[in-house]
């Protein structure tokens, strides 16, 4: 029998207090559900500061509880202090993820890492390029359909995959804050407004209809996508892992939910109603993974 | 000073004479296949219309640059491949590239191939600029349109490769190659399809004199009569946060960065780049043709203002903006 599909809780996206963090991570830490959890300000470098001393606390506590712990690097690193920081954590054998091409410049050659989803690893040729530098695992672009990742993952045997199962979706970086803009203000005074909107801000269209969601440069999906497959098409992808990415709403049923997803124990279509009584930010989402629009839901008949 | 190399769009055989003949010392074209990132019909070169073209623009002392710039479909990287050996064939001076994959095929396939690290890699600090030179050979890296002047200049100091810079035409307000908005609502993206905000996905609606623009089935912007209505372009639409609506992301302007030329030549651009290669002949000579006394101004010492205002009626909306060289755009 395979091994059960991993449970990862991908990298803080957002602007929480250091208070907020440790109680997350302090309940994560106790979830049997839960393998491995990236940690790390990935977003915006301003904010790193802020919660180095939680993270660091919260590292500490999930290794004790024996969860695997991967730091995770900046996506846009722009500052001359984002590229100290990057290097430092790059230049530094044990696993990391990789968010930004950069980080390669200060890894030792061969030293394991993670391919966040925020690379453009699109194609086997790319990966295969990431591989000979290190890569164990790729966690796919959001983009992808389910039907491009067995494609990528059939050529590289050995590669561990993980896909963004549950969350708004990263869409897009910029130079410019949107938050601090949505505000009247700059990014270099942004008063750091991006905590007020603990899974981002929601973006509607002129009719008032949910749509996207900033979060400081980075704008999200307003939906949350919810991966619902069979499992079964998922181990066929060669999917080993599933990342669910921190919220507001209840993230202990979330977990559950998706433990038991995968594990066999709840079908696939009842999935979406347990996450929606988890108090998701917005509606469902699966377009991706069908090789859709990232914005439809298909519910499982 | 060197002079600053002017990088003209040729969507066509056409253009690219067109764009010669006004001024261009370059011009950067693709293949007629999903390898470039404007795929659109009607567009690009055939291998042989290629190799013509490039033998005309040599004749005439000017660069053909090839972009095969979108990300490789899984399964038909040898798409890609066979575009990199067709730009070679047909005597490229350089082809424009983004994907990992690609860059190590060219570099392993056409040693003597010049790559130029595409925009769509947003390669915009040292260290990833210094990873795709040692690791590929990149000569030349176009800079995402997030930097500011001051920040060029610091980065040209701190690497080896030259540095082309956009400063005209349509303005990416999100780092190239990292936004996936036009696929979450239409299915389709520069990154998987060499496609933004597509035109099957748009759609106008009047409603007693009140234009309403969407983008698969979302409102992007309304517009009252006699109001312009611009193109739905995804990041450039109107929404609502916090109660408020506004251009959250951008207004629709377009760039025009002809005013900062003295600014990115002191940062040390080795080219400026015209965007637009869906744009056509006309376009292309006329842009050409003002950026061309511009630079040419620059070279004598002169002020480029008297040409500034020359291009305004191209822009969409007739908006422009010099975009992120301005570090108070953040």
């Amino acid at each position: 029998m395979s091994p059960r599909l991993e449970l990862t809780i991908g990298p803080l996206l957002f602007n929480w207090s250091p208070e907020r963090v440790a109680a997350f991570y302090g309940q994560i830490a106790r979830d049997p559900a839960v393998d491995r959890v990236y940690l790390g300000e990935v977003v915006c470098g301003k904010r790193g500061p802020l919660l180095a001393h939680a993270l660091a606390e919260a590292a500490d506590l999930l290794q004790a509880a024996g969860k695997t712990v991967v730091w995770s690097t900046l996506a846009l690193p722009a500052l001359p202090r984002d590229r100290q920081v990057t290097a430092a954590l790059a230049a530094d054998p044990a696993l990391i993820e990789i968010n930004d091409i950069s980080a390669l410049a200060h890894r030792p050659p061969g030293a394991p890492f993670v391919a966040g989803p925020l690379l453009n690893v699109y194609n086997e040729a790319a990966a295969g390029e990431l591989i000979a530098r290190g890569c164990v695992r790729l966690c796919a672009n959001v983009e992808m359909s389910l039907t491009a990742v067995a494609a990528l993952t059939a050529p590289c045997p050995g590669l561990e995959i993980e896909i963004f199962a549950f969350g708004r979706l990263p869409l897009a970086l910029s130079g410019r804050c949107y938050h601090a803009r949505g505000h009247g203000l700059h990014k270099d005074n942004c008063q750091f407004v991006c905590d007020r909107d603990p899974d981002g801000l929601t973006v509607e269209t002129l009719d008032g209809v949910g749509f996207l969601a900033v979060n400081g440069v980075q704008t999200l999906s307003h939906g949350v996508q919810v991966v619902d497959n069979p499992v079964a098409e998922l181990r066929a992808a060669g999917v080993t892992a599933l990342r669910l990415s921190p919220h507001s709403g209840d993230m202990a049923k979330v977990i559950a939910g998706f433990r038991a997803y995968a594990d066999g124990v709840l079908a696939p279509a009842d999935l979406a109603a347990a996450i929606r009584a988890t108090d998701p930010p917005g509606p469902l989402v699966n377009g991706y993974p069908r090789g859709g629009a990232g914005a439809q839901w298909t519910a499982r008949s | 000073m060197a002079s600053i190399e002017l990088v003209c769009p040729a969507g066509s055989p056409a253009m690219l004479r067109a764009a010669i003949e006004a001024g261009a010392d370059s011009v950067y074209c693709g293949l007629r296949d999903e390898t470039n990132a404007r795929n659109f019909p009607g567009l690009n070169f055939s291998p042989q219309e290629l190799k013509d073209a490039a033998d005309w623009a040599h004749g005439r002392g000017a660069k053909v640059l090839v972009a095969i710039n979108t990300f490789a479909r899984v399964g038909a990287v040898d798409i890609w491949r066979a575009s990199v050996d067709a730009a070679a064939r047909a005597g490229a001076d350089a082809v424009i590239v983004a994907d990992l994959g690609i860059l190590a095929y060219a570099r392993d396939a056409h040693p003597d191939l010049r790559l130029h690290l595409s925009v769509q890699a947003a390669a915009g600090s040292v260290d990833s600029i210094d990873y795709y030179a040692k690791t590929y050979g990149v000569r030349r890296v176009v800079l995402p349109r997030v930097l500011s002047a001051p920040e060029i200049a610091a980065l040209n100091r701190q690497i080896s490769v030259e540095t082309e810079a956009f400063v005209f035409g349509g303005l990416c307000v999100m780092a190239e190659g990292r936004c996936a908005l036009s696929s979450y609502a239409t299915g389709r993206s520069p990154n998987l399809s060499g496609v933004c905000s597509p035109p099957e996905a748009v759609a106008f609606e009047d409603h007693q004199g009140q234009l309403t623009s969407r983008l698969a089935g979302f409102t992007l912007d309304r517009f009252e009569a006699g109001e312009a209505a611009g193109y739905p372009t995804l990041c450039k639409g109107r929404f609502q946060a916090g109660g408020e609506a506004s251009y959250l992301f951008e207004e629709p302007t377009s760039l025009n960065a002809m005013e900062l030329l003295a600014d990115l030549a002191k940062a040390g651009v080795t080219a400026v780049k015209i965007e637009g290669r869906q744009r056509g002949k006309a376009y292309v000579a006329r842009v050409a043709a003002a950026f061309r006394a511009a630079l040419d101004a620059l070279d004598r010492g002169e002020s480029t203002q008297p040409y500034e205002r020359l291009l305004s009626s191209l822009a969409e909306g007739g908006r422009e903006t010099a975009g992120a060289y301005r570090k108070t755009w953040r």
